[in-house]
């Protein structure tokens, strides 16, 4: 497999896991910015998991979770980049979410917006610049994710081999030149995606 | 959605992944059967296969993984010896090994030394690695003036004669969906084309 298809499998990847992620990370972190309810701060712990736990540990617990067709397969691949990217998402749509100001939302209120229309028009549009940095952030997270990867979806060239998990695979096998080829073309996606979240949250001046 | 029973779903230690690319490539085009395969450290993949993961083959670097799954099918498939990078171990001051305690290179490397009565002597001056690439990366940078690895690691080292005995089991696992692929992919293995491949690399046969 050349290193041009696997730096695109990566990133079809991490782009699919990241475009699944964004309903559900939205609708929590919107849940965990404006709500109140029972077992909040239980949720809240939840969510920040993935980022605490080594990502290995991730890995076995989605090895006994998830459906054994699904083990091995591309799939699985998007499924671990989902879970480990989804605090970064989640964590920052809920700031950006808790920063715009709630007299905005009842003024579209009191003008008779109902609430759907008042998150689309209002609460979306002025969180949006926190959650593309985050986005870009989670994308990032799951371009290089290895460790609940290798477990749960392999390490079968062609099929489930990532970017990480290769160039973990070449340095076992002594393979360092290759190796550093990859690294290289890593650090240059890790750079653009950096880049741009850096230019997505900056305040346009 | 491929179709699962043209194919044989192969997991190798990561120690054998080119020899086991090479006949996987050669085995396909003889027999048009589908090989895939999934590398990694021999532990992960028992851990893979005692978990539900779709595998009929499996290729182990040791024995100790191979007993914590079930198998159909047992054979020792190749041996390896040790082999010594760098200054001869007396005169070294820093010694790398594969962690002595837990991965195999590293525990048939302490195995040796004790049976040597070097063992004593040598334990101070040990720089534990994470695996045994670690262990001849030490060497070759400088970092340590010797290290114990596999012969098949290097072929500037200095092979070892009376190494311990080390095998690589190769198994048709219990959970197999494809048992008939597996057993004449393993059949294909133990033949003395697939031989002369995994002696290139400088694996010992059976």
């Amino acid at each position: 497999m050349t290193d041009a298809a696997i730096i695109w499998f990566t990133v079809r990847m991490a782009a699919l896991a990241t475009a699944l992620l964004i309903p559900p990370a939205l609708a929590l972190a919107w849940l965990l910015a404006r709500g109140t309810w029972r077992g909040k701060s239980v949720v809240e712990t939840l969510v920040a998991l993935p980022l605490v736990m080594p990502p290995v540990a991730t890995g076995l617990i989605l090895l006994k979770l998830v459906p054994h067709g699904v083990v091995f397969t591309w799939r699985a691949v998007v499924i671990a980049m989902m879970v480990m990217s989804s605090p970064f998402i989640v964590r920052a749509a809920r700031v950006a979410f808790e920063n715009v100001s709630p007299r905005y939302e009842q003024i579209a209120r009191t003008l008779g917006a109902h609430e759907p229309r008042v998150f689309f028009t209002i609460t979306l549009p002025l969180a949006l610049r926190g959650i593309a940095g985050g986005v870009v952030l989670g994308f990032a997270r799951a371009l290089g994710e290895f460790g609940a990867t290798i477990l749960v979806a392999g390490n079968i060239p062609g099929r489930t081999t990532t970017l990480a998990v290769a160039i973990y695979d070449r340095v076992q096998l002594g393979h360092d030149s290759a190796a550093w080829q990859l690294v290289a073309a890593g650090v240059i996606v890790a750079f653009g995606a950096i880049w741009l979240s850096e230019k997505s949250t900056r305040r346009r001046a | 959605m491929p179709v699962r029973a043209a194919e044989v779903h192969v997991s190798a230690a990561a120690s054998l992944s080119d020899a086991v690319s090479e006949l996987a490539k050669v085995y396909e085009s003889k027999s048009r059967e589908t090989i895939v395969l999934n590398f990694g450290a021999s532990s992960t993949l028992a851990t893979q296969i005692l978990n539900g993961a779709p595998v009929d083959v499996f290729l182990s670097a040791d024995e100790a993984q191979m007993n914590r799954v079930p198998t159909l099918v047992r054979v020792p498939l190749l041996s390896n010896r040790l082999a010594i990078v760098g200054k001869p171990l007396l005169k070294a001051r820093r010694i790398a090994i594969a962690n002595p305690e837990a991965v195999p290179a590293g525990v048939y490397a302490k195995q040796w030394l004790q049976r040597r009565g070097l063992w004593a002597a040598i334990a101070p001056k040990l720089i534990p690695t994470e695996n045994v690439r670690g262990a001849l990366a030490a060497v070759l940078a400088g970092n340590a003036d010797s290290a114990i690895v596999y012969a098949t690691d290097s072929r500037i080292g200095e092979v070892i004669m009376d190494s311990p005995t080390i095998i690589y089991p190769a198994a048709v696992l219990r959970g197999a969906e494809n048992v008939a692929g597996a057993r004449r992919f393993l059949e294909f293995l133990q033949s003395r084309d697939a031989g002369a491949i995994f002696r290139r690399y400088g694996f010992l046969v059976k």
